[in-house]
């Protein structure tokens, strides 16, 4: 990182702050911000912000480390959401899972080498009725096998 | 011109996610190419509950009901039931009951007959983004009651006559969360909506404030009015984005109309709205946890007492209840405690909402008076089991609750009755289970959760999880041994009794609760070595008989990770090695020659 990013980092985080608020309560709030925008939680921009509201770094990544939503790592171009709730764990969300494992050689929270695919397990996704069921990016895929899944992989590989 | 029909597209997250936005533009669009956008209001509702067949479009006032519609079908639907005014007889739904496809009438549909809705009155009714709709169905009308014609003790004592116990699942009388706030002599007061729905395979709380934002919102306010706040917050999921949106948009409607903010319909009385949205954990669904969430911390619960009710959001006296409770105030407000009192059973009266899921013909949102029993939900409601498979268990209450077994298909569900038979009511996931289920799996899977959502403060929670699941693991792996089992008891035991909040109270139960009722299936994984079910991997092998094996190739096309391998009309071979145990050859071959053992 070069310094003159450094201006820019003190830029965005008052333009967050002045957006969210700098109380205390909005540590949360202040986080998610940084998330929306960015997709991760940049460790920069993290200690810019805790500056700005005046709390120690510590505090905000205490919240941070606490709750599932947060990341630390940038996350490649197609998020896949892997449904691990109890109805698609009853209609295979296991296998589902340890096929996009298998495939794109990724485990839990991993981005491949090529910057393609991160893999993230939740923990519903809200609509049973079609498990078992993934998500990539914004698209719902459901009742799923891993010969379907696989195909779902390829089209996303092949630049869908 | 007047409208004549009304086209109702679900806008549930299931259909959404099955092109419901697509299907809403397509009609839109065919209305407007064949000359009918005047006569026809179409309308993006909230569920319908009917979620396994969908997306669902139903037509007013001929009540046609449209199942697992494409977008594709828009043109066909404005062209007969709106330009001809007839049926598109392919997309009616017809259940066993109904033979003749021109009797049909939403009413007679098995999955809606025994359901009652109190909470869901207006899910798949009204469209949720205008105020006007749920203003049409007695919308605010019970909150202009309360202004104007009830004193704050009227309004507990309409709640203490209900029986309104809270949905989120230990069943607290809700008036007196009410009243011991009320009797807390402070300048400022809260009311919360717990919208945290944490529980994996449960969606009511999204659905209903997807599909009718201002009832709850109605209910705080009423809240609020009863025991002298002005400031409601909603703790809802991140998650959850199209129930935020259309929260942010019935508060600023219902500010716009004067019905929150200051002076509210000009009686003097005050009350608006923040939202907070959660970030993904689960023990914020524990009141106490949920409120230091929102202020800010990390959302780990504190001893009680003392109680939210008297020292809650800022150390100041706070109601919290959950979006379902809420849901139910307005209609108790209007039609009075005794009526709902004269619903469901005697000490626990009403509805309750369940996310019915799992190897169930008709997944789906069900509400029914307290007091139906399972075989009503599951059979009647539900359609029975997929693939006529045989029944094994039902899960209520997540991973806080229990199994409930074939010989409770007859016990009435209501709270006591489900702490009777070790589950509990949770807050409505209905998790059904059929002989492929293996109860070591689901038990497993269950504290896994628990595991990674135990917050970490107390050591009963934090270290007790962590080793049921260890012991599980290693039973699943056919390394368990019988003092295994006794260890699980005794732990889960101890944890019940120390443990901090419900989360670690409550994580035994599923363990507990599944030893109970089937240990034999627990023995045959220590003492056999065998998982009949199949799930626990390490206990399954998959081979080929090569007697029975014709070589028509389909198990190697469908293995997932190529590891079957042989020549065309010669006998295959898997490659145990490579071999993931998705179990997708056995499905797949016509021929019986894959054994599972």
């Amino acid at each position: 990182m070069s310094c003159a990013d450094c201006g820019n980092i003190a830029k965005e985080a008052r333009e967050i702050v002045a957006e969210v608020g700098s109380e205390p309560e909005k540590v949360i709030p202040l986080l998610q911000e940084i998330q929306n925008r960015h997709g991760y939680l940049s460790q920069e921009l993290v200690e810019a912000v805790a500056e700005e509201i005046k709390l120690p770094v510590s505090r905000l990544y205490g919240v941070a480390t606490f709750y599932s939503q947060f990341r630390f790592e940038p996350i490649g171009k197609n998020l896949i959401k892997v449904c691990k709730g109890t109805a698609c764990h009853v209609a295979g969300a296991e296998k589902v899972y340890s096929i996009i494992s298998e495939k794109l050689g990724i485990e839990e929270g991993e981005t491949t080498d090529d910057q393609l695919f991160t893999l993230e397990s939740v923990a519903c996704l809200g609509c049973c009725s079609l498990a078992p069921v993934v998500m990539i990016n914004d698209s719902i895929y459901g009742k799923l096998n891993p010969a379907k899944m696989g195909k779902i992989l390829k089209e996303y590989a092949d630049g869908k | 011109m007047a409208v004549k029909n009304y086209i109702l597209v679900c806008g549930g997250t299931a259909c959404e996610s099955s092109k419901a936005t697509e299907i809403f533009n397509s009609l839109k669009e065919e209305a407007e190419a064949q000359g009918v956008i005047d006569d026809v209001q179409i309308v993006k509702t909230g569920c319908f509950g009917f979620c396994e067949k969908g997306p669902i479009v139903k037509i007013l006032p001929e009540e046609a009901f449209y199942v697992e519609v494409v977008p594709e079908d828009a043109k066909e639907i404005i062209s007969e039931s709106i330009v001809k005014g007839r049926m598109v007889e392919r997309l009616l739904y017809v259940d066993d009951t109904q033979e003749q496809k021109d009797e049909f009438d939403v009413e007679d549909i098995k999955f809606y007959q025994k359901q009652v809705r109190i909470v869901l009155r207006n899910c798949g009714f009204i469209d949720p983004e205008k105020i006007d709709e749920y203003i049409a169905r007695e919308g605010y009308a019970a909150l202009e009651k309360v202004l104007f014609d009830m004193k704050p003790d009227d309004v507990i004592n309409e709640l203490k006559e209900s029986g309104l116990r809270g949905r989120g699942g230990a069943g607290f009388p809700t008036w007196m969360k009410w009243n011991f706030t009320k009797g807390a002599d402070n300048d400022q007061k809260y009311i919360v909506c717990n919208a945290d729905e944490g529980d994996p395979g449960a969606y009511m709380d999204r659905s209903t404030l997807e599909g009718d934002p201002h009832s709850v919102l109605e209910a705080m306010a009423i809240a609020g009015y009863a025991v002298g706040a002005d400031t409601g917050v909603i703790y809802i999921r991140a998650e959850y984005p199209l129930a935020i949106e259309r929260l942010e948009i019935a508060i600023k409607q219902a500010r716009d109309y004067g019905l929150l903010g200051k002076d509210i319909l000009g009686s003097g009385f005050d009350f608006d709205f923040e939202i907070r949205l959660g970030a993904g954990a689960f023990v914020c669904g524990e009141e106490t946890a949920l409120l230091r969430s929102i202020e800010g911390n990390r959302g780990m619960p504190t001893p009680k007492p003392p109680f939210p009710a008297v020292e809650g959001l800022w150390g100041k006296p706070t109601v919290i209840n959950n979006v379902e409770t809420w849901a139910n105030i307005p209609m108790i407000i209007l039609k009075g405690g005794e009526w709902f009192r004269g619903i469901g059973t005697e000490r626990s009266s009403g509805t309750k909402v369940f996310a019915l899921t799992g190897k169930i013909n008709n997944s789906g949102l069900v509400e029914v008076p307290m007091g139906t029993t399972l075989r009503e939900i599951v059979y009647d409601i539900g359609g029975g089991i997929k693939d006529d498979k045989a029944f094994k268990a039902v899960q209520t209450g997540g991973p806080s609750g229990g199994v409930l077994t074939k010989d409770f298909l007859d016990t009435p569900i209501d709270f006591d009755q489900l702490t009777a038979v070790g589950s509990m009511m949770g807050s409505g996931g209905m998790i059904v289970m059929d002989e492929d289920d293996c109860i070591v799996d689901v038990a497993k899977f269950y504290q896994e959760f628990c595991v990674e959502e135990s917050c970490g403060k107390c050591a009963p929670c934090r270290i007790g999880t962590r080793k049921l699941y260890d012991i599980l693991n290693k039973i699943s792996k056919g390394k368990g041994t019988h003092q295994d089992l006794e260890n699980m008891k005794t732990i889960g035991t101890a944890m019940k009794k120390a443990a901090l909040c419900g989360l670690g109270q409550t994580a035994p139960n599923p363990i507990l609760s599944s030893l109970k009722f089937f240990e034999d299936e627990y023995l045959e994984h220590v003492d056999d070595k065998i998982c009949k079910a199949g799930k626990c991997k390490d206990l399954v092998r998959f081979e080929i008989d090569a007697d029975k094996c014709i070589g028509c190739t389909v198990c190697a096309r469908k293995c997932p990770v190529g590891c079957i391998s042989g020549e065309r009309k010669h006998p295959h071979v898997i490659d145990q090695d490579q071999c993931v145990k998705c179990g997708e050859c056995y499905a797949a071959c016509k021929f019986g020659a894959i054994t599972k053992s």
